[in-house]
């Protein structure tokens, strides 16, 4: 049992990892890994609004009726973006700024939703939570992957403080919008390349967690 | 009214700020429905119309509703509920009255509800403090960016499905190292609006 719970943290983490597995919520990972300490506090922000919507999506799911379960959904989550935007424009302005309109898209992430249709609507508050934390985890580390990369060689540096001599040489392309699909790109090759397409198939998750699925009859899917 | 602004909004939207490939909003259907033209140019046009419908529906409630009564802060929940429950109501209309164009277009909409690009648009109005005309002219640029960007990219595409990638590139991979490609074109235009208009 206890290995069991295990499996539902560590799944996130690598497994099915959401963005370079799942391949789920690229806009935040194209958009905010320009820098690291963006990137992180993304992470961090979309990993709590994960937790909780998981824990009450759980703790509902015998209530919300079948048919209007894609906007109760859309509800609860839109709720805790709300606290957790509010929270870091009252504590971390700074952050709030950089994030900016990207921090209100946390809604229409479909990581967030795609977990509470395919995982918290058929599992306990607990299991729930372990999900929603291992999600998070993994979206944060994939977040700051990118951001790594993207900083070091865009910038010249790592979190605000410059590294010498790599300052000298940087190609600013990689902090812009054309280094984020270019890395993106390559991440996900690498991801393929070292687990030599064991990864698990895009077709039997992607559509699954799509709330439009039933109406796109998977023309949406990038196979 | 400020003809010139109008029209600097709108090509701002179209190419320099194009929201698809330098904001990176609208991305998931920008990798899912570009594989054919017809396809992308549908999904297209149907984002152009929720955007207009969108803007047109939440400028009025920001201003007339959320900011007299102090709710500035619930203007998250209440967008996204109401470009959900507008592109329901949409598409029951266009059931009904034009089959035609629900036929063309039906299978998108429900669909554009969670694109980030719609409710993107209708916020970012809003914090650039642009009035109705320009929310609806900057919304209508930034569909036909996102037109735009879907149509070109599709036809790149087509090119990288038939070319021998090696094995873990292929798919996904090539297609966004191609996607990087045609956003590095787009910064071609950077410079451009602000000369134009100088």
């Amino acid at each position: 049992m206890k290995e069991n719970k295990m499996s539902y943290l560590l799944n996130g983490i690598i497994k099915e990892n959401p963005v370079f597995v799942l391949v789920l919520g690229t806009c935040p990972t194209l958009a905010t890994t320009t820098n690291v300490i963006g990137a992180f506090s993304m992470g961090i922000a979309a990993m709590v609004v994960l937790i909780c919507s998981n824990m009450v999506i759980s703790a509902l799911r015998n209530i919300i009726p079948d048919k209007v379960r894609i906007p109760c959904y859309i509800v609860v989550i839109a709720g805790f973006v709300t606290v957790v935007s509010m929270i870091m424009h009252a504590y971390l302005p700074e952050l709030y700024d950089m994030l900016g309109l990207y921090l209100a898209l946390i809604v229409v992430n479909c990581i967030i939703l795609g977990r509470a249709e395919m995982f918290a609507s058929k599992h306990t508050v607990i299991e729930s939570a372990l999900d929603g934390f291992g999600m998070g985890v993994g979206f944060t580390l994939a977040l700051l992957s990118m951001a790594i990369i993207r900083e070091v060689i865009g910038n010249g540096t790592f979190m605000g403080m410059a590294i010498p001599f790599v300052e000298n040489y940087t190609i600013s392309i990689f902090k812009m919008a054309p280094g984020g699909f270019m890395v993106f790109g390559i991440m996900i090759a690498l991801v393929n390349y070292f687990t030599k397409g064991r990864a698990i198939k895009k077709k039997s998750f992607g559509c699954e967690g799509c709330p439009g699925a039933a109406a796109c009859g998977g023309n949406c899917e990038n196979k | 009214m400020d003809f010139t602004g109008l029209i600097v909004i709108l090509l701002t939207s179209v190419l320099v700020n194009n929201y698809v490939l330098s904001k990176f909003l609208g991305i998931c259907p920008f990798l899912g429905v570009s594989k054919k033209i017809d396809q992308a140019t549908g999904m297209g046009l149907s984002v152009i119309f929720v955007m207009l419908m969108a803007t047109a529906a939440t400028w009025p409630i920001q201003y007339y509703i959320l900011e007299p009564l102090k709710l500035g802060y619930m203007q998250t929940i209440v967008f996204i509920l109401v470009i959900a429950a507008l592109v329901q109501l949409v598409e029951m209309i266009l059931k009904k009255y034009v089959p035609g164009l629900h036929a063309s277009l039906g299978v998108y909409l429900p669909l554009i509800t969670t694109n980030c690009a719609v409710l993107g648009v209708t916020i970012n109005n809003i914090t650039d403090g642009y009035n109705f005309i320009e929310s609806m002219v900057s919304s209508l640029g930034c569909g036909l960016g996102f037109l735009l960007a879907m149509v070109l990219f599709s036809g790149v595409r087509m090119r990288t499905e038939n070319c021998d990638a090696p094995k873990s590139m292929k798919g996904l991979p090539i297609t966004l190292i191609a996607a990087a490609i045609v956003s590095l074109s787009f910064f071609g235009f950077s410079g451009v609006i602000d000369n134009l208009f100088a």
